[in-house]
């Protein structure tokens, strides 16, 4: 390209696009063959060429740790351990003119809906087989078929409520598509928090401009599945894998964002047909289930036997149509890759509609002629499984023909396709279009396809006017894949008008449903929110008693003063004396609690993740340096700090639900049975020199005791201070008091009736504690009052967790 | 020909269990032409909080039986009473390999009864290179599919010996033929892969076994609990026949049949989930009785 012919352009623009080098047989997004940008790119790359490359790079910045924040991350695989990496956003958008988008749109559509007819005939008469359009063996060998749902129609009219469409664009300027991804058309929720990130980094020039908004499309979409869910008062969920699935953080955004619950395998029964959602408030019926696990993993019984992320059941209740899917199970057949190979025939021929926007070109080997075919023009194909339902981008698998000469792998592949050719397709390659990415300063034209979003909403499907693109990591169109370097880009559709401004960030929600959904709170959830409370307060406790120990070690103490033997003997389950073991009493609680919160993640708010994430990582970062002794103290008050101010977040930010309910409840009885077990142990009569000291040390309370008392602590002054103050945050008396009031307002106790387990212990408890003496108080009684403290917890977890 | 069939399985929890759900699949067919069921019962302890019988979409009979309250123990019982049309004459169409590999590509049915669902791969058997060696190494390429099905059924029961500790219920049939041990299960699921290797429709059949060997008979191998055979295609005219090779028998009035599936997976008399933080002992007991 020779920017010298382009007069128009600007000093700043010239260098911006200095080293942008156009493909040649690549079609460009942003760049005319003549190098002239193309209009709808214009004011933006204006935009862009005004900004410094310090600005950018602070602007950037500023989107990714918005990412950050937000917990957007991907998961990576390797070699069976996985590790969450930074979502790789490219800062530079994919332009569509809303002409071109709309043209696209009415091929998707067109596609949808011939989806939707297809997957109905699959399930049903399978009249595509028996009329010959479709080879049985597509069906019959193909594990994406589901059996058990053969038959099974959806409870409301449709199979298909959303579906995602990967295309991308050859030279000759044509869209195409590449895949089509049915059964979890997954990352929509991703192509939201792309716009949010793109729009911390571009604020001004998005404000100003018209790029479409994509909030419509979702209001409009949870507006579908409450129609959906029809006249039932059923929960609305969205089942996911869990944690361990790659778009885990996905699943939770997109149910917080919706107004979804968030479920898992385990959280669901079904009784009497009906699938239930397991809840603190016993089972809820539940009307829509947004399934995002693999179809095939969804119950166990009917499916996979191995699955345990499916729920028992699921099937039966579909079955009897008392359950809706928002895309039916097993619709994940669409995905097999040989189908295209027939779609476009089955649109021409069987349902008179020829596609406006086809797929790329696809040849079934299990036929002669087309398997010929993919022989002789192997250097222009990919060869992959007929039975892949993994996006063709993303595969690995695929192209063990590519333009290789070598003859040898030429007659082994021509003996494979010989041989087993009904299990393999071939598809042309096809050149992609490129696009710009910012790269060390300057811009770059990579290979990209487009990932695009539709709805079937009350009118009919619609597609988000915008979307998330990939963009390969190199000129090589197979780098896609963000395990391999690919990264993502916002697709950002230009009106020629001004744009509707739906906000994002604040989803109006209808009053109607906003409440309902989100106040039930499944057991599973209820658990980890208890054992969060219940890890992260271990963990203060371990580190106050660190800090203790090593306090008086720096003072001269050793490991065998009395003090210190019996600390450890008593309150430190017997650690070894060094830093290292020491130091994983509070850093294994910790992790624990990053792993509950993890599981959770819906219902914990991005700030007080946040907050957990850094204690974690505080708490690794001692766990790996060697420290010297004497900076201990200095290094776990920063900690201590840190580990009281989730507290405070979690007192002072979240809603007062019954999840919040259960953190502090985990909080306050781990926390009152700590206590219990420091005053047993330090107040007794055979406690070593310097224990009274330690307990109000370990309490936190040397300025309080020092203010009611101004005498010398005893042990009595400490046992009111310590154990049954009602005013002090400390104190074991101070929390049971809260765990009676919060277990009062638990689902099942309000009303008048019959006081349940928990209930009625923690108010036999409380009421000792009110009226016990401080002398009469002893050791043996505050161990006593130690186990009744684990009592209550078991029978809440009985009442509400299990 | 009329069986009392009696069969009972249990479950014994060493800790309390919760919220299970389990399918069975321990009634037998009712085919109009082979066996008619004339009485049954399928009952279960503790009486199921939630229970639903049905059909899958191989045509069994299926149960689904849930249990959320705890409990030790769960007890299976299935009772029935089921005719045996006396068999049919043998014939042997005489289709060859050709011929059937035409009926094959012809064939665009995919209901229940299809061939076309079994010729591999499923959910427990993926293509083995030696079982499909070892029945290309026994098939008569000359002869019947009929014959074919008879010679490669031969051939495992005379290579593997009959060994219940050898496997279990969930042993990889590659494992169980390169040791050349192992139950019903297994040598089913043997035949099938070899079967199918040779382009022949092949699937699993779970089923009874009249206990006691009619007078002069011999007692047969798998009485003691619920057994397992093949059932193999051979084309439209002579459509299924069924050959159990633990016995290396054709099947005839002494075989009950429960379940058609492609693989064990499709027919298992019992699959559950439940929640239980202990052991479980499971066992079974059968009585194939001909009523006099």
């Amino acid at each position: 390209m020779d920017n010298g012919q382009i007069q128009e352009q600007s000093q700043p623009l010239r260098e911006l696009l200095q080293g942008y080098g156009l493909q040649s047989g690549h079609r460009d997004e942003m760049l005319n063959a003549d190098g002239s940008v193309k209009p709808v790119w214009q004011q933006f790359i204006n935009h862009l060429s005004n900004l410094s490359p310090d600005q950018l790079s602070k602007r950037f910045a500023r989107g990714d740790q918005y990412l950050r924040d937000a917990g957007v991350l991907y998961r990576q695989y390797d070699e069976a351990v996985s590790v969450e990496r930074e979502w790789p956003l490219s800062h530079i958008p994919v332009m569509l003119s809303e002409a071109e988008w709309k043209h696209i749109s009415a091929g998707l559509i067109q596609r949808a809906d011939l989806l939707e007819q297809v997957v109905r005939d699959l399930y049903g008469p399978n009249d595509l087989v028996a009329s010959g359009h479709l080879p049985p063996t597509l069906l019959g060998q193909n594990p994406a078929w589901l059996r058990p749902m053969v038959g099974v129609k959806p409870a409301t009219e449709n199979y298909l409520n959303l579906l995602s469409f990967e295309i991308g664009r050859g030279p000759d300027g044509k869209w195409w598509v590449i895949t089509d991804l049915v059964e979890a058309p997954s990352t929509a929720g991703f192509a939201i928090e792309n716009r949010v990130a793109m729009s911390r980094v571009f604020p001004n020039f998005f404000a100003d401009s018209n790029i479409h908004r994509l909030g419509g499309f979702f209001q409009n979409f949870q507006q579908k599945l409450f129609d959906l869910r029809g006249k039932s008062d059923g929960q609305i969920a969205l089942l996911s894998s869990g944690p361990a699935n790659p778009n885990y953080a996905e699943h939770a955004y997109i149910a917080r964002y919706l107004g979804l619950l968030l479920v898992e395998g385990e959280d669901l029964i079904v009784h009497d047909g009906q699938a239930m959602v397991r809840t603190v408030d016993g089972p809820k019926p539940l009307s829509l289930l947004w399934n995002r696990v693999p179809g095939a993993m969804c119950d166990p019984l009917e499916l996979d036997p191995s699955s345990d992320i499916g729920a028992p059941g699921l099937l039966q209740a579909l079955r009897l149509q008392k359950l809706d899917t928002v895309n039916a199970i097993g619709t994940g057949v669409l995905e097999t890759r040989a189908l295209m190979a027939f779609l476009p025939k089955i649109a021409r021929e069987y349902y008179r509609q020829p596609l406006m926007m086809s797929n790329i070109a696809t040849w079934w080997c299990g036929h002669e002629a087309e398997r010929n075919h993919v022989i002789a023009n192997r250097d222009k194909m990919m060869l992959g499984s007929a039975f892949s339902t993994v996006p063709l981008m993303s595969d690995v698998d695929t192209t063990i023909l590519s333009s290789d000469d070598d003859r040898d792998k030429a007659r082994k592949a021509t003996e494979l396709l010989t041989r087993s050719g009904r299990e393999y397709v071939g598809q042309e390659a096809i050149t992609l279009s490129t696009t710009p990415t910012y790269e060390d300063g300057a811009l770059v034209a990579r290979p990209m396809c487009v990932r695009l979003f539709l709805g079937r909403m009350r009118d009919g499907w619609q597609v988000m006017p915008g979307g998330y693109a990939r963009v390969s990591a190199g000129d090589d169109a197979k780098a896609f894949a963000m395990q391999r370097g690919g990264r993502v880009a916002d697709v950002w559709v230009a009106s020629e008008k001004p744009v509707q401004k739906t906000s994002l960030l604040q989803p109006q929600q209808t009053p109607a449903f906003s409440r309902a959904y989100t106040s039930a709170l499944p057991s599973r959830a209820a658990d980890n929110l208890f054992w969060l409370g219940r890890y992260v307060e271990r963990a203060e406790q371990n580190i106050r008693l660190f800090r203790a120990y090593f306090a008086r070690i720096n003072d001269g103490a050793t490991h065998n003063t009395p003090l210190l033997a019996h600390m450890r003997a008593n309150l430190m389950a017997n650690v070894a004396p060094n830093t290292v073991a020491m130091s994983a009493r509070f850093g294994g609680p910790l992790e624990l609690g990053l792993q509950s919160a993890s599981k959770i993640s819906d219902r914990f708010s991005p700030d007080g993740m946040m907050a957990l994430r850094a204690l974690v990582a505080s708490s690794r970062d001692i766990d790996h340096r060697t420290l010297q002794i004497e900076e201990i103290p200095r290094e776990i008050s920063t900690l201590l700090r840190q580990i009281t101010g989730f507290a405070g977040l979690v007192h002072e930010n979240m809603y007062r639900s019954d999840g919040w309910r259960f953190l502090s409840l985990g909080l306050s009885l781990e926390r009152a049975a700590n206590m219990a077990q420091v005053l047993a142990h330090l107040l007794g009569s055979n406690a070593p020199d310097g224990a009274l000291d330690l307990a109000l040390e370990i309490g936190d309370s040397v300025v309080a005791h020092r203010s009611q008392f101004s005498i010398i602590a005893t042990p009595g002054s400490i046992m009111e201070i310590l154990g049954i103050d009602s005013q002090n945050p400390r104190a074991i008396r101070y929390h049971i008091s809260r765990a009676r009031k919060h277990i009062a307002e638990l689902p099942g106790q309000k009303g008048g009736r019959v006081l349940t387990e928990a209930a009625r212990k923690v108010l036999l408890l409380e009421t000792l504690l009110a009226t016990t003496s401080v002398d009469a108080l002893t050791s043996d009684m505050l161990l006593q009052v130690q186990r009744d403290i684990w009592d209550i917890a078991e029978a809440l977890s009985v009442a509400h967790l299990v | 020909m009329q069986y009392d069939i009696r069969l009972t399985i249990s479950h014994k929890y060493a800790q309390p269990a919760d919220n299970g759900r389990h399918m069975l699949r321990v009634l037998p067919r009712h085919t109009p032409d082979r066996q008619r069921l004339t009485a049954h019962l399928v009952e279960v302890l503790p009486d199921p909080d939630d229970r639903r019988d049905g059909v899958d979409f191989f045509g069994n009979a299926m149960t689904s039986v849930a249990h959320f309250e705890p409990h030790d123990e769960m007890i299976i019982r299935m009772a029935c009473r089921v005719e045996m049309a006396p068999p049919g004459r043998w014939i042997d169409s005489g289709l060859g390999y050709d011929g059937l590999r035409a009926e094959l590509a012809g064939c665009r049915d995919l209901s229940a009864a299809s061939p076309l669902h079994f010729l591999g791969p499923s959910p427990r058997l993926q293509p083995n290179d030696d079982i499909a060696a070892f029945a290309r190494g026994c098939a008569k390429p000359g002869e019947s599919i009929a014959q074919n099905v008879i010679s490669v059924g031969k051939a495992l029961h005379d290579a593997i010996t009959f060994d219940a500790t050898a496997t279990t219920v969930d042993t990889d049939p590659a494992d169980a033929f390169r040791q050349k041990r192992g139950v019903c299960q297994d040598m089913t699921h043997i035949m099938i892969l070899g079967l199918q290797a040779l382009g022949i429709p092949a699937g699993y059949v779970s089923g009874f076994l009249r206990t006691l060997p009619p007078p002069g008979g011999v007692r047969l191998e798998g009485v003691d609990a619920m057994h397992a055979w093949v059932r193999a295609w051979c084309g439209a005219e002579q459509g299924w026949i069924e050959y159990d090779p633990t016995n290396a028998t054709l099947v005839g009035t002494d075989h009950v049949v429960v379940a058609y599936g492609r693989d064990y997976s499709d027919v298992s008399p019992v699959i559950g989930h439940l929640r239980s933080s202990g052991p479980q002992i499971n066992s079974q007991s059968v009585d194939v009785a001909p009523v006099e």
